[in-house]
């Protein structure tokens, strides 16, 4: 039986799976960390506002706090600069946690094929969703969020996925 | 308009600043360097200096140039505050010291870069990884030290000497720091004794890459700059290579110009007063004044394709015409921010919350402002009414009829409103625009700037070996060096080119506004609460795609 059937008596008792009660719980609650630096930000501001509403997914939590959040959105240019600081906020992020990679810059570096960019964030931390588009359109992201939470409902998440992951600024 | 282009001997250049800044030259536009070892003419030297000031009346410009036999030259911060993070820049991008600067450090490079990225023999991919930060302790052990909150000790340590001060780090990943911005504060108590900012997380090299790509294909990329109003940055990049082409858009082109300009103004303002206001815990009003802006973007994506980052403009004229029907769309749209902006207004305007988090908080006055090289609604809200709309019209400002929104005291309260006030001209310049839209062409028609039209392209070898030409090779630009501006939303954004001839710029400078307000910033903070802090920044609406480039 679907946990979410709206037509269960009010006394029911569901027997599941405790992975699957969990992922049901996560799907919709995630808490994202907007590590948002440029443009891409801007347009992320619009999906958190009326028009695009990302609380309708239960996503809307934007606290700003790595340890309290598992959905980590980068919105935005990394540089060379910024790479320390966002692999230290990813990784006070407690674990099971998501990344989502949100425009050209953050999955590859976009057009910024210069001496300052890091040419994409998955050089130094493991990336679950990239969005492409410079900067996404709002409902992109959403859409990269819809598919987070299909892996969770799915369980198809697997909490040991990023183990091999060797990032440039972790220790070789 | 006549600007006057000098070259002085290095030894000089104090001197020569100074008297032009007793003659009333005292606002510092921009100050930096040409990398000339590249160059097809020949120079004496590698390396030139590049300084830019504005008369006080606002209305001329003086580009000073020295070329440098060693890479030293004296300081001008002993005249000008801004100067000394444009110093630095020029420092950390060249390599070019300045003798007597109070603080000789990078500011948009890593501390630990090797290499001055815009010589010309720096590669432009040569990345580099990077780990520690920069605990900026000597910065602000300094800063301490000239306030006198800290003792130097005799073995060269500090010491607290009359207050118990704790540290803490304003960013640069932090929610109310608007975007990668770090300001390291010493707090007693509540109250932010010293501050030091650190820029240049969002340093995408910008000017690097002018230098590898066409005049055109620079576009794109200057709408990231300023992502909150890009149009308006495409037309400063644009109108300043057309000024050194030495062509004049028709009267169409300019008009839908001027509508697009003042359209970003809005565009941009309602986003940092949506802000704003959120930073002071005013949510409502995030929703009545970021909707309009959903509705902006619905306009511009019909017009341009993109929602945020437009390109629009081309050299020489705009990507399109305005499409059917865009006037009523348009009307409609600017109902929509008068609402959002009535409804704001209605909950602020006589808010006593409102008034006690925003008046006399974050002050700057007019004569620091200017000499902090601040520009636009920051400076208007100084009180200094300046507004190169009105003191340099280009594209028939003149014929406009709208007010310079000036403030009085230069407080959070005064740079909020005067952006309020700023969208009610803009709505009227608008307004006068599309009442008078005169018709025509809105590319000019020169084979050697515009493209051919697609029928040529297809139909005619010439069309399509132009079309080919063009976009292979770019608009041949002559050989020059120019710094052309315009009032755009954020102030005075210029860009000061050296062409050598061919169709990719050799140097690009962007004199970018956030830059120097940013600048003033940790000194405006200074003796006011930790709160406060964070209404100053984005009363200050920096940028940060605009400030690092
Ligand atoms: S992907 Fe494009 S829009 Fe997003 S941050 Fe990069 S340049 Fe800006």
């Amino acid at each position: 039986m679907e946990l979410n059937n709206p037509n269960l008596p009010s006394d029911t008792v569901i027997v599941t799976k405790l992975d699957e009660a969990i992922g049901w719980a996560r799907e919709s609650s995630l808490w994202p960390m907007i590590f948002g630096t440029a443009c891409c930000a801007i347009e992320f501001m619009s999906v958190a506002a009326s028009k695009y509403d990302i609380s309708r997914f239960g996503a809307e939590v934007v606290r700003f706090s790595p340890r309290q959040a598992d959905l980590m959105i980068v919105a935005g240019t990394i540089t060379y600069k910024q790479a320390p600081i966002l692999k230290q906020i990813y990784d006070q992020m407690s674990e099971p946690k998501w990344v989502v990679s949100m425009g050209a810059c953050a999955c590859s570096g976009g057009f910024y094929d210069n001496y300052c960019t890091l040419q994409g964030i998955d050089e130094i931390i493991p990336v679950d969703m990239y969005v492409g588009g410079c900067p996404p359109r709002p409902e992109a992201l959403l859409d990269a969020l819809l598919c987070i939470q299909k892996d969770l409902r799915t369980n198809k998440y697997n909490p040991d996925r990023h183990k091999d992951f060797k990032g440039l600024l972790d220790e070789s | 308009m006549s600007h006057e282009y000098i070259t002085v001997a290095p030894s000089e250049l104090h001197s020569v600043i100074y008297n032009r800044y007793k003659e009333g030259f005292n606002y510092l536009l921009d100050i930096t360097a040409i990398d000339y070892t590249e160059h097809i003419d020949s120079h004496d030297e590698d390396y030139a200096v590049v300084y830019i000031i504005r008369h006080k009346d606002f209305k001329l410009h003086v580009v000073i140039k020295t070329y440098l036999p060693t890479l030293e030259i004296d300081t001008i911060t002993d005249i000008f505050s801004g100067a000394n993070w444009l110093e630095r820049e020029v420092y950390d991008q060249y390599g070019i010291k300045f003798i007597n600067h109070p603080n000789l450090r990078r500011v948009l490079n890593h501390k630990e870069f090797v290499g001055h990225p815009l010589r010309k023999s720096y590669p432009i991919t040569k990345g580099q990884l990077l780990y520690e930060v920069d605990d900026l302790i000597d910065e602000m052990n300094n800063r301490l030290l000239s306030k006198e909150v800290v003792c130097s000790l005799e073995d060269g340590s500090f010491s607290d000497c009359n207050k118990d001060l704790m540290f803490l780090n304003l960013g640069p990943s932090h929610p109310a720091s608007h975007g990668t911005i770090r300001t390291y504060v010493a707090l007693d108590g509540e109250t932010i004794e010293a501050a030091v900012s650190e820029i240049g997380y969002l340093h995408r090299g910008f000017e690097k890459s002018c230098e590898n790509h066409t005049y055109n294909q620079i576009v794109p990329y200057t709408d990231r700059l300023n992502y909150c109003s890009a149009i308006s940055n495409n037309i400063a990049f644009v109108k300043t290579v057309e000024d050194m082409l030495g062509v004049t858009l028709s009267e169409r082109a300019q008009a839908i110009r001027v509508m697009l300009l003042e359209l970003s103004r809005i565009e941009d303002h309602v986003v940092c007063l949506a802000a704003v206001l959120v930073d002071m815990g005013g949510l409502t009003n995030y929703w009545y004044m970021y909707n309009p802006r959903e509705d902006i973007y619905d306009l511009l994506s019909k017009l341009t394709g993109a929602r945020l980052t437009n390109s629009f403009m081309r050299v020489g004229g705009m990507a399109n015409d305005l499409y059917d029907g865009f006037e009523e769309e348009l009307k409609e749209v600017i109902k929509k921010v008068q609402y959002g902006v009535q409804e704001t207004l209605a909950l602020i305007k006589h808010n006593r919350i409102f008034h006690d988090r925003t008046q006399n908080v974050g002050v700057i006055n007019a004569q620091d402002a200017i000499n902090a090289s601040m520009t636009g609604p920051n400076l208007r809200a100084s009180g200094v009414s300046f507004d190169m709309r009105k003191d340099t019209p280009y594209y028939g400002y003149e014929k406009y009829e709208f007010d310079v929104i000036v403030g009085s005291v230069g407080d959070v309260y005064d740079r909020v409103m005067v952006r309020f006030g700023e969208i009610d001209e803009s709505i009227k310049i608008i307004d006068q625009v599309m009442q008078n839209l005169p018709d025509g062409e809105v590319n000019i028609k020169d084979a050697s700037i515009t493209l051919p039209s697609k029928e040529a392209v297809y139909t005619t070898i010439e069309g399509a070996m132009n079309q080919f030409k063009l976009t292979y090779e770019g608009v041949k630009v002559p050989s020059k060096e120019y710094y052309g501006s315009i009032e755009a939303t954020n102030g005075e954004l210029g860009f000061f080119i050296v062409s050598d001839g061919s169709g990719t710029p050799y140097k690009v400078k962007v004199k970018a506004p956030s830059f120097t307000a940013m600048s003033a910033y940790p000194q405006m903070v200074e003796g006011s609460q930790l709160a406060d802090a964070i209404l100053t920044l984005g009363s200050l609406n920096i940028i940060a795609g605009e400030m690092d480039r």
